[in-house]
């Protein structure tokens, strides 16, 4: 295998706690706790989870939005994870975001030709007539009329405006985008047309996509690969279709299950997981999952070492007996791969 | 009690229209379905669409003094709610007729604790004691499956997690064991696990109370597991109406179709293009005549201007029959 592009080992982003008369530390919120990592160019790597786990910080920290606590993140082989903002900003165009709200992350008060060619006079790309001609390019490129340069995101409807952040992310070329629920603000039918423009981008400039969404339908359609988050830690990671025909982790399974499926006659009954995702402040010691469900084992779980661990080809699942059937615990156990 | 053919509720030519500045706008243009008692009727389209406007006129919910309703019935159990009195439809409001809103944080009143909206639902409702009230209310929150009752009684709903404060807002809704409940996305906030739990219960609830449910939504898959007849709605019309497993089945209009087929299943191969439906929701300010979704696909055709009839043509499956948009199979 080539060098993957990004490699992320063992981050952590964890957010101070403080309280009373001297805001003293008194905990951390552990947003992304222990986290490893790779995406190859060219390929999508779905992140799914419940709200509250950690899915968007990861995103965040993976393009230094955020400064990780501790791990690291090698793009292209170098550690970005301490670099200074200075050090940063020329690395900054190959690797881009696209929010999850367009009419939050794009400034009303700039025209959308603005927006667009913000980029390249931070980057000090190119004269003022190669800017209007890029700008006009990358608007064609995301499905929207040369006009609409001239007028203001607010006049456009939720679908146009994703569009408009496409192009500003786009804009440098990068090779990674790092999509934080890009369509979860849409309707179905509009829905349909940003993933279409993602994918077909994909194949047409050759990018890797971190895809984070809650709906899991959604990530399978896009990604190559699926990790799915609970409480900062992956519990599960294989390619996508493995992960939708034969998930491992109990929380995946239930996760899969909970997606209402657009076909009466399929009702199926659905694994509920009782209670919500619990706090990150101070998680459980054990499985965070077994203590959730309140699974026998739980004590078991605490102190042993959780991590993904190989249990078929290219299907990591979380060493865990809360999460687990009896029988892939004990081939975990034995290294025998069943 | 019930109202003809065992139907609860019976919406006929409903109009609800706006006063903007861009004149009247008619955000539901002459809807009519009817809810049978104990089912739950699924209201599916896009934003915009006129969904909720369509439920908030039932019980005349209107941002005032924009909104009024200018024609047809509403008849709830055989009594038109559109010419009721104010205070008639206050009493049936959150006490025959419980409503489920999307957003719980907005439904909630954030400097009250959970226990005093609880119990103000009863004491508005019923001739009953403060004591009896809190009993109730506690009552309440145990039905809707809410770990330790009696101390969240005393929360406020910030300190409630999503899943938790739909289960109050649910709980408000149901206080007063009403015969019909609306619920405008009542989901759509949360995540698919906590949205398993909450229909889970709006079921379980709905069998042992003997409830039907007005259910809101735009997404196909909550539709396809909770709903016994659903209505497609686009630009403020119904432009399709049948039972669940016919729609999904033998879907007939263009834009049902365009719906179902858009969005991504767990069989639809990865990365293949997807189906969509070009544009977006007419403006409701640009013409009224003619077939609006034709107008979205930018079908202009000599002879169409006339709203296409809305016909029976199956047994209970109903459909606006555009030539252009009706496509049977």
């Amino acid at each position: 295998m080539t060098h993957p592009l990004l490699s992320v080992q063992d981050l952590r982003v964890h957010f101070p706690v403080r309280s009373g008369v001297m805001l003293r530390q008194n905990g951390a919120v552990r947003a992304v706790d222990g986290v490893s990592l790779d995406i190859a160019p060219g390929e999508t790597l779905g992140l799914v989870g419940e709200s509250g786990c950690g899915k968007s910080t990861l995103g965040k920290a993976v393009v230094r939005l955020l400064k990780p606590t501790s791990g690291s993140v090698r793009f292209e082989e170098k550690d970005i994870s301490h670099l200074s903002q200075r050090a940063l900003r020329p690395l900054r165009r190959d690797f881009q975001m696209i929010f999850q709200d367009p009419a939050e992350s794009l400034d009303p008060r700039m025209s959308v030709r603005s927006i667009i060619e913000e980029p390249f006079i931070i980057h000090r790309i190119g004269n003022r007539a190669e800017r209007t001609k890029r700008v006009n390019e990358l608007l064609d490129r995301v499905g929207l009329p040369t006009s609409a340069a001239e007028r203001y995101s607010f006049e456009f409807s939720g679908g146009q405006r994703q569009r408009i952040g496409i192009a500003r992310a786009l804009a440098l070329k990068p090779k990674l985008i790092v999509c934080d629920e890009p369509v979860s603000a849409l309707d179905v039918s509009i829905q349909s047309q940003i993933l279409n423009l993602l994918v077909e981008l994909q194949q047409d400039f050759g990018l890797s996509y971190l895809f984070i969404a809650h709906d899991l339908s959604v990530v399978k359609h896009v990604s190559d690969r699926v990790a799915v988050m609970y409480l900062g830690k992956i519990v599960e990671l294989a390619p996508a279709e493995t992960i939708y025909r034969d998930p491992r982790h109990a929380y995946t399974k239930a996760l899969l299950s909970a997606i209402p499926s657009p076909d009466p006659r399929a009702r199926r009954e659905k694994i509920l997981l009782e209670g919500d995702v619990p706090s990150p402040i101070d998680p459980p010691a054990g499985s965070a999952f077994g203590h959730r469900i309140k699974h026998p084992r739980y004590e078991e779980s605490v102190g042993m070492d959780l991590s993904l661990t190989e249990i078929a080809p290219g299907h990591m699942v979380a060493a865990d007996p809360c999460g687990l059937t009896e029988q892939d615990w004990q081939a975990l156990q034995t290294g025998r791969i069943p | 009690m019930n109202g003809t053919n065992g139907n609860i509720l019976e919406v006929n030519k409903l109009i609800t229209s706006f006063e903007t500045d861009r004149g009247l706008l008619r955000a539901v243009d002459q809807v009519s379905f009817s809810v049978p008692a104990g089912k739950t009727v699924g209201i599916v389209g896009e934003s915009g669409c006129g969904k909720s406007v369509t439920a908030m006129s039932i019980v005349r919910l209107l941002p005032q003094p924009a909104g009024k309703i200018l024609g047809g019935h509403v008849l709830f159990k055989g009594r038109d709610l559109v010419q009721a009195s104010d205070d008639e439809i206050r009493r049936v409001r959150g006490g025959e007729i419980g409503v489920i809103f999307q957003e719980p944080m907005s439904a909630l009143n954030p400097v009250h604790r959970i226990g005093r909206q609880v119990v103000e639902v009863f004491r508005l409702h019923q001739k009953i004691s403060k004591r009896d009230a809190w009993d109730a209310a506690v009552e309440m929150l145990d039905l809707v499956r809410i770990p330790a009752p009696e101390k969240r009684m005393m929360d406020y709903p910030h300190q409630l997690s999503g899943g938790m404060r739909q289960r109050i807002v649910i709980a408000l809704a149901l206080a007063c064991r009403p015969s019909l409940v609306i619920a405008d996305e009542p989901t759509t906030a949360l995540d698919v696990t906590v949205q398993a739990q909450i229909l889970d219960l709006m079921a379980r609830l709905q069998n042992e109370m003997k409830m039907s449910i007005i259910l809101i939504t735009h997404d196909l898959g909550v539709i396809a597991e909770t709903c016994d007849e659903v209505v497609v709605m686009y630009a403020g019309r119904v432009v399709e109406k049948a039972s669940a497993t016919e729609l999904f089945a033998n879907p007939l209009h263009a834009y049902t179709k365009g719906l179902l087929n858009s969005i991504p299943t767990l069989e639809t191969p990865s990365k293949s293009v997807l189906n969509t439906i070009p544009g977006m929701v007419a403006s409701l300010a640009e013409h009224t005549h003619g077939c609006r979704f034709c107008q979205r696909m930018g079908r202009s055709l000599p002879g169409t201007r006339e709203r296409p009839a809305f016909s029976e043509v199956s047994p209970g499956h109903w459909v606006e029959t555009c030539p252009e948009c009706y496509q049977p199979a």
